[in-house]
């Protein structure tokens, strides 16, 4: 009962992750929802590893803690750089590409 | 693995912790308020870890996660607020139809990763001299490509922050 409720709560706050991807306007809100979804990963490969023993699996985690550290500096490097040329922080404002 | 009585107890509070802290992180128009929540959740996560007995994973997820990630976005959120903001704008989007499509990809994971719990678990929890072991031999390549990869980010983040900007751009 506690296996699949722990992956009931990784599932969760995977779509949880992607409800607030879809949703958010604020770029930075972006952002954070990524974070929610990389550690639905994490979580699941934690939960996966401690089932079957597999050490590889919770090694990965250390890797995927540290490109989400990556990742969150390049991203709000740019979302600084963007609220400085577009002059607006919410990301469907920025659509000089539309046709 | 078998859980006795406090430790489903403890499972279920930090499972609606991080629930109910990822549900703040979506739903809150302020977005320093959604910060503070992810840090909830992260500590929440790092909980679940120490209930797995990862906890050496659970230290590195409180020490990066919460203590740089978390900080950097706070830094970045009241680097970028804006002094006036519209008031009859919302703050999101479409919520009917995202709220749909994400109920939908949680049925379908859970439909999909049901039958991959084995029953019972018989395994030992994983040490932290195996978990060094396998940095060393069987993932020592990303273990390099990951540094790499922070050399990159921090060069390119530092290009990112510091780009004059055009004048008429």
């Amino acid at each position: 009962m506690t296996g699949p409720l722990l992956l009931g709560v990784s599932n969760a706050l995977f779509c949880l992750g992607v409800y607030g991807l879809l949703t958010r306007r604020h770029a930075i809100g972006l952002l954070l929802s990524v974070e929610l979804m990389l550690n639905a990963a994490a979580l699941n490969f934690v939960i996966f590893g401690r089932a079957y023993g597999d050490a590889q699996a919770q090694a990965f985690t250390l890797f995927i803690i540290a490109l989400a550290a990556c990742e969150a500096v390049v991203g709000l490097a740019i979302v600084v750089q963007l609220v400085r040329s577009a002059n607006t922080i919410l990301a469907d404002q920025v659509d000089l590409l539309k046709g | 693995m078998t859980f006795g009585p406090l430790a489903t107890a403890f499972l279920l509070l930090l499972g609606a912790l991080v629930i109910a802290g990822a549900a703040w992180v979506v739903i809150l128009p302020n977005l320093f308020r959604a910060a503070l929540s992810l840090g909830l959740v992260l500590f929440g996560v790092a909980g679940l870890f120490i209930l797995l007995e990862a906890e050496f994973l659970a230290f590195v997820q409180i020490l990066i996660y919460v203590g740089a990630i978390l900080t950097l976005v706070v830094f970045a959120i009241m680097l970028t607020t804006q002094p006036q903001g519209t008031p009859g704008v919302p703050a999101s989007r479409q919520r009917l139809p995202a709220a749909l499509v994400s109920g939908g990809l949680f049925l379908l994971l859970t439909a999909a990763t049901r039958p991959l719990w084995p029953q019972p678990s018989i395994f030992a929890p994983v040490s932290l001299a195996t978990l060094g072991q396998q940095m060393v031999t069987t993932l020592v390549l990303p273990f390099e490509i990951v540094s790499i990869v922070f050399v990159a980010s921090v060069v390119g983040a530092i290009v990112l922050a510091t780009a004059k900007r055009r004048p008429g751009a």
